[in-house]
């Protein structure tokens, strides 16, 4: 019953926010709707008993990766609002809409589709018991996450070291100033070529 | 009332499809740039109750990877951002059209 | 032995090479002696090769030989090899006979030439074109030798090309002999479609394979070819245009070798010949008749001496071709050899006649030349009497058997091709003998007046004349203004003796008048003296000046007069015509008379009066004397009193594998036609006698405008290719530039548009692409849903 309630609240939180970011002509406020949205996913994490992601989730996405971007729009001063009244490309919202809405429709209908196949939801879609790293409720999750992080995924985990040392390096290159010759940029409207 | 995994697939999908729609409708990068971060926070959503329903431990170790890809992400992309808009903080999406044929 | 046939064209390629490499080094003579020791070389060997067939029994006589591989392409293996037979070995033997013979006149005759050496190396590269062209053992190869002596009759006709004339004559061959070489082509496509074989030793044998259509298709086609050649209807322009070459050119290319080239190839594939339809062999037999009626036609009125040989070729060529059409191939190698040796003979008589007289080539201005050159006239006379067919010279033997076996061809209108044999016999003797009395007989009309050389005198005496009337006008001027002098003259002394007078008259008055003072007085006396004294000195000068006006009158008028006089002599000068030399001669036509031009004659005409005939170097003389003696002789090889005599026929059967015709008429029909043939020949020659050496009757008559044309045909070809033909030709062009090209640049221009078009597709927004994007991924997962649950 507490769970019920706790889901519906998180959800709220999340739609919400996910409706703000893109119903929010200014950028620092979508931002801060985007920040909504990720706790909201935090939320939904600790219900699921996955502790340590809800604590990684809050610390990296809203902590690090949101404030990289109101870092990004200060740096730049871009936080004027976007004339959302004007629509220059002929069609583009009813499309985004309509395919918006088309995923949705087929990603339910895979869902309850599935339902079709085998006993209840979601297991006859896709996916099989683990035969090793089968969730134990006794032991902490990070434990466990650690555990299967750390023997049967490290070379990825190594590769994701390597990733974010790669990232950073071409941000620096990115962004560094060359002078004279800096990203060339086309003329608003105008047409290359 | 008991919490399915469904219910959170369903959330899932919705909060996929509204991030899908904001980045076909928003011109403000940064703002793209968020739908993108929406959608791929509706996937860890369904990771991890693949991971609760099947009673296993990979789903968080993916949700981890993405969590950490994502971050990546985030920095190349807002540094490309940076060096692009530095010079015309006005632009949008629209007016990046050197793809044009 | 007969491995030494490889030697044969060996011979005439080494010393065209050796040429090309030293040839301008060697110079003169040696250029010329290389290359004709290479020609005797080829010669000599080809009396051994010949020596060596002989002795081989006669159902042997067919030697191959091959030299290498030349084409392995899959089923089509070409080997180049050479074929020796009776009838290769005929032709080679008098290709470098009389080619051997040919080269040694030109050793004299292009004396003097700056391009010496590059005569010798092309007619060498001839003989050895025109050696693989019989000697070869398959289609291809004579091919080769018959491209190799189209071009090289190219560069020898057009050996003098900073004439334009011969340039553009060497131009005309070529072009004429190549439509020859698109039926050769094409006949030897077809004989390979047929026969899968293009050698001599396969086609001849195995052609009874071929059906009546497939070889009456490639007679016609190798017709086409021979027709190009061998310069008959309607491909024979060429063939009097060529001799703007040097004379022996004429001599060897143009009369011997390789226009026989026609009648060789059609009696070498006399097994197709067999197969084809007669109606096709017909038509050989008539456009030869009809092409040698034609050109002895036009022979009768040429004026230049090569030109009347040029279509006496053409006339007896096409008697070639009557009698291969006939099926009379020995009768036809007959003729080609006699035609050789006399028709040699005479092209280079003409040449040391033309050698002696200075460059002179107009028959109209020659005369009496025998006087000069007795060796010249001696061995053109019998090249005469053999060509005329009167027996026993060569001549008649070879042109009786093609007569005869005319007469005996049934379903082709055998006694009308005998008909018309019969009367160009007569057209023949008659313009021949025309040609010897013009050339040799009667007055040396080659110190006569020419008609420019009469314009220049005219022109000089009518400018002495005005120099004359100038001189007189001038004369006149200066006596009119001595009159004109005298007048002022007199007027001043008038003047004089009034003053002189008004002084007298006013003295005395003074004196009359009164007595002044003493000293006044005397002065005044003195000055009625002076005055007195003076008066008649005055009236004595003005009597002079009047005296002097007369005789300055009288020296105008007599001027005036000498002025009319020049004018009038002037004006009757301009008015006379003087009748220049006739446009056509004979031996009797007297010379024109110019007396009072004498004086103003141009250096040309004082110069031939010095000139002295004479006759050509032993170089030259020797070749001459060979030929005649051979073209009296020559007959004998194959007479027809018995089956014995006839050494050609029998010599020349493995060649025939049986197809020559069987004469079916009696021996009685046989004398009969004979002496037809004789009488004809000897009636032309008294008629041209009485005509060209009598004056009997006039020769306009008979040497019409139109036939000194040609019948216009030249003309005409000129004016079908330079008007619709030049049209059609455009239209083609046109048609290749517009459709052919135009569908190539019209893909490209297609493509274009089509890329410009799909550019729209390509807006160059992020947000559109991410659209398609989207879209894409709802249809993969439409795509994955479906194939789970449908």
């Amino acid at each position: 019953m507490v769970d019920a309630i706790v889901f519906v609240v998180a959800a709220a939180i999340v739609l919400g926010g996910a409706v703000g970011v893109v119903i929010n002509a200014n950028p620092v406020r979508a931002a801060l709707s985007l920040v909504a949205t990720l706790f909201g996913v935090a939320l939904l994490f600790i219900l699921q008993e996955a502790h340590f992601l809800a604590l990684v989730q809050i610390v990296v996405y809203a902590g690090a990766i949101v404030v990289l971007f109101l870092f990004v729009i200060m740096l730049l001063g871009v936080d004027q609002a976007e004339d959302l009244a004007v629509e220059p490309l002929a069609g583009q919202r009813i499309a985004g809409v309509a395919i918006g809405g088309l995923m949705l429709v087929l990603l339910l209908g895979g869902l309850f589709l599935s339902g079709r196949g085998g006993s209840d939801g979601a297991v006859a879609l896709t996916g099989q018991h683990s035969a090793t790293a089968a969730l134990d409720p006794e032991r902490p999750d990070v434990d466990q996450l650690a555990d299967d992080l750390f023997t049967r995924n490290v070379l990825a985990f190594e590769a994701t070291a390597l990733l974010l040392t790669i990232a950073t390096v071409g941000a620096v290159v990115l962004v560094r100033n060359r002078g004279a010759e800096d990203l060339v940029v086309d003329e608003p409207g105008q047409a290359v070529g | 009332m008991e919490v399915t995994e469904t219910w959170y697939l369903i959330l899932s999908a919705l909060l996929f499809s509204i991030g899908l729609v904001g980045l076909l409708i928003r011109r403000n990068p940064l703002v793209m740039f968020m739908c993108v971060e929406l959608m791929l926070n509706a996937v860890n959503i369904t990771f991890v109750a693949f991971s609760t329903a099947l009673d296993d431990i990979a789903g968080q170790t993916a949700v981890f990877f993405v969590l950490v890809v994502a971050a990546a992400e985030v920095v190349v992309g807002l540094s490309i951002v940076v060096a692009v808009l530095r010079r015309r903080p006005s632009l949008t999406a629209d007016d990046l059209t050197s793809l044009r044929g | 032995m007969l491995e030494a046939a490889w030697l044969i064209p060996a011979f005439p390629l080494a010393g065209f090479l050796l040429l090309v490499t030293f040839g301008r080094r060697l110079g003169e003579p040696w250029a010329g002696r290389l290359a004709t020791l290479a020609s005797a070389g080829a010669f000599a060997t080809t009396v051994v090769v010949f020596g060596g067939l002989v002795a081989e029994p006669s159902g042997e006589r067919f030697y191959i030989q091959k030299l290498f591989t030349w084409v392995a392409s899959g089923s089509f293996q070409v080997d180049a090899g050479l074929l020796i037979d009776p009838l290769a070995v005929t032709m080679s033997l008098f290709i470098t006979g009389v080619g051997t013979l040919i080269h040694l006149y030109s050793i004299g005759y292009m004396h003097g030439d700056p391009n010496y050496s590059k005569f010798f190396l092309y007619l060498n590269l001839f003989i050895a074109s025109m050696l693989i062209l019989v000697l070869g053992d398959n289609l291809l190869l004579t091919f080769l030798g018959w491209e190799g002596v189209g071009a090289c009759s190219y560069l020898l006709i057009s050996f003098w090309f900073d004439d334009e004339a011969n340039a553009g004559a060497g131009k005309k061959a070529f072009v004429t002999n190549r439509i020859g070489d698109f039926g050769f082509m094409l006949a030897t496509f077809v004989v390979f479609v047929e026969l899968s074989s293009i050698s001599y030793a396969d086609i001849l044998t195995r052609s009874d394979e071929l059906g009546s259509t497939a070889a009456t298709v490639i007679v016609l086609l190798f017709l086409l070819a021979a027709a190009g050649k061998s310069a008959q209807m309607p491909l024979y322009v060429w063939l009097p245009d060529a001799m703007a070459g040097p004379t022996p050119v004429s001599a060897l290319i143009h009369a011997a070798t390789m226009v026989t080239s026609g009648v060789f190839l059609l009696t070498r594939l006399n097994p197709i010949l067999a197969q084809a339809d007669t109606w096709s062999l017909g038509l050989i037999a008539w456009v030869g008749a009809g092409t040698a009626l034609l050109a002895a036609t036009i022979a009768v009125a040429q004026t230049d001496i090569k030109r009347v040989l040029a279509y006496s070729t053409v006339s007896q060529l096409g008697y070639l071709f009557l009698a291969v059409g006939v099926g009379g191939y020995v009768a036809a190698i007959f003729h080609m050899v006699t035609h050789a040796f006399f028709k040699a003979l005479l092209f280079l008589g003409s040449g040391s006649v033309i050698h002696g007289l200075n460059d002179e080539q107009d028959m109209r201005r020659m005369g009496g030349v025998a006087r000069f050159m007795p060796v010249t006239a001696a061995t053109f006379v019998i090249g005469w009497l053999a060509i005329a067919g009167v027996p026993p010279f060569s001549g008649f033997w070879s042109k009786d058997e093609i007569l005869l076996l005319a007469w005996n061809a049934d379903g082709i209108g055998g006694k009308g091709l005998w008909l018309v044999g019969i009367v160009t016999a007569l057209l023949t003797a008659f313009y021949m003998t025309r040609q010897v009395i013009l050339t040799f007989a009667g007055r040396t009309r080659f110190f006569d007046v020419t008609n420019e050389e009469l314009a220049l005198a005219v022109e000089a005496r009518q400018a002495d004349f005005r120099q004359g009337v100038s001189t007189a006008e001038a004369a006149a001027t200066k006596s009119l203004e001595a009159v004109a002098k005298a007048e002022a003259d007199k007027t001043k002394r008038l003047a004089a003796l009034t003053k002189a007078q008004e002084t007298a008259a006013g003295a005395s008055e003074a004196v009359r008048a009164g007595a002044p003072a003493d000293d006044g007085y005397e002065k005044l006396v003195k000055a009625l003296d002076k005055a007195d004294k003076a008066l008649p000195k005055a009236q004595t000068a003005l009597a002079k000046a009047d005296s002097g006006i007369e005789s300055a009158q009288a020296t105008a008028a007599s001027t005036q007069g000498a002025v009319d006089e020049a004018r009038a002599a002037l004006a009757a000068i301009e008015a006379e015509t003087l009748v220049g030399p006739p446009t056509v001669v004979t031996a009797l036509t007297p010379p024109t008379v110019v007396a009072e031009l004498s004086d103003h004659m141009p250096e040309s005409f004082k110069k031939r009066r010095k000139y002295r005939p004479h006759e050509s170097p032993a170089t030259m003389t020797v070749p001459l004397v060979i030929l005649a003696t051979l073209a009296a002789f020559a007959g004998a090889i194959n007479l027809p009193f018995s089956s014995d005599l006839h050494f050609l026929g029998h010599w020349l059967e493995p060649s025939l594998f049986g197809n020559e015709a069987e004469v079916g008429v009696s021996a009685g029909v046989k004398w009969l036609l004979a002496a037809v043939a004789i009488t004809v020949g000897l009636l032309a020659i008294v008629a041209a006698f009485a005509v060209y050496l009598r004056g009997r009757s006039k020769p306009e008559f008979i040497e019409r405008d139109i036939l000194a044309r040609a019948w216009r045909i030249d003309e005409s070809y000129a004016g079908f290719f330079g008007g619709p033909g030049r049209r059609l030709f455009e239209l083609t062009a046109w048609f290749d530039r517009q459709v052919v090209d135009g569908a190539v640049r019209g893909t490209a221009t297609s493509l274009l548009s089509a890329g410009r078009g799909l550019r729209v597709t390509q807006p160059g927004f992020v947000r559109s692409y991410a659209l398609g994007i989207g879209v894409g991924a709802a249809f993969v997962m439409i795509w994955f849903l479906g194939r789970l649950y449908a």
